[in-house]
């Protein structure tokens, strides 16, 4: 069986794919935490694996973003995409890791050429 | 308006056009941000939509992404726990929980007695979720008015504030490595056009960072 957002027609079922694919596996995590509490070691190894899982996931969707965007975007140069990040992590880095300046820097770097 | 407060919301302004260009309604994109409240895994739910992935592979793709809650939640208990808590009230609570909820619990709850701390949560915790719902829907509207330029700059924003908020909370070796295996495996893998490409990426690059770091400690450990 193929499930997808799209599959159902009726106007409910957005919302249900929403709370089954989104609100419930992100909820189970906060409440297994609240019954784990401070049982759970902050270096088991299970822990640091799962972390870098999460994390490595994450950073996937991000370069995904940058390098194969959507919508208007994805009209912008890819060279333009990657030149405002670099800036944008210089800023964040010169700035004592401000997410604000690398945020403001990298997104004044997009916005002037695309305007210019 | 607190710092982090403030960055929260604009990440929530590029969630918005990110929604929008995903094929979620207003409503939904609404209901997202209300029901999950988790960035990361409303945006790794936006980028499945849009590919058409099956119901089954979004819950375990999403789940993967939020697997940092329960390290949070259980942190965060013991501090915002009061006399009168029930574990049944704390899972209720912890709906509320997400990083910048988390980030003030743990700097401000100390200088607040503890009867007063389940009250003083629900109060900010929930006043984040709503605030960022609409704003949600704002930039939601909002995206459908802009020329393309403003809108390739709200899409821009949800990349790279993940980018510098991941590298800023990466503390641990182990953290690095994955955020930087993730950033190169992540297009190359999608690149090969395998279905599963966000999961596959996720689990290889974690798991080559598991294990440099342990053998880079190793290595430590004989010297």
């Amino acid at each position: 069986m193929n499930l997808t957002f799209f599959s159902v027609d009726a106007w409910w079922w957005p919302y249900v794919f929403i709370l089954l694919a989104g609100s419930l596996p992100t909820n189970i995590w906060r409440w297994l935490g609240v019954f784990v509490g401070g049982a759970l070691r902050d270096d088991s190894d299970l822990l640091l694996w799962v972390r870098a899982v999460a994390s490595a996931l994450i950073a996937g969707v991000i370069s995904k973003l940058i390098l194969f965007p959507t919508g208007p975007l994805g009209d912008t140069s890819i060279l333009l995409r990657l030149g405002a990040t670099a800036i944008g992590m210089a800023a964040f880095w010169l700035c004592r890791k401000s997410i604000l300046a690398g945020v403001l820097a990298a997104e004044a770097v997009l916005l002037a050429a695309l305007f210019i | 308006m607190s710092v982090p407060a403030f960055i929260l919301m604009m990440s929530y302004v590029g969630f918005g056009a990110l929604a929008r260009e995903s094929g979620f309604s207003l409503t939904q994109a609404a209901f997202s941000t209300a029901v999950i409240w988790a960035l990361p895994s409303q945006v790794v739910l936006a980028g499945a939509l849009a590919a058409g992935t099956s119901l089954g592979l979004v819950a375990l793709a999403v789940a993967l992404a939020s697997v940092r809650m329960t390290p949070m939640v259980a942190a965060w208990v013991p501090v915002v726990r009061g006399p009168k808590s029930t574990r049944f009230s704390l899972v209720l609570m912890s709906q509320f929980v997400a990083i910048t909820a988390w980030i003030v619990t743990m700097n401000r709850m100390p200088t607040i007695p503890r009867e007063g701390r389940g009250a003083f949560f629900m109060g900010f915790a929930s006043s984040l979720t709503v605030c960022n719902t609409l704003v949600t829907m704002l930039s939601f509207i909002v995206a459908g008015e802009l020329s393309d330029s403003w809108r390739a700059a709200l899409l821009f924003l949800t990349p790279i504030y993940f980018l510098t908020s991941l590298t800023a909370a990466a503390k641990l070796p182990s953290d690095r490595f994955a955020l930087l295996f993730g950033l190169i495996f992540g297009p190359l893998i999608y690149m090969t056009g395998i279905q599963l490409d966000l999961l596959l990426s996720g689990l290889l690059a974690g798991t080559l960072a598991f294990f440099v770091d342990k053998q880079i400690k190793k290595r430590a450990a004989h010297e």
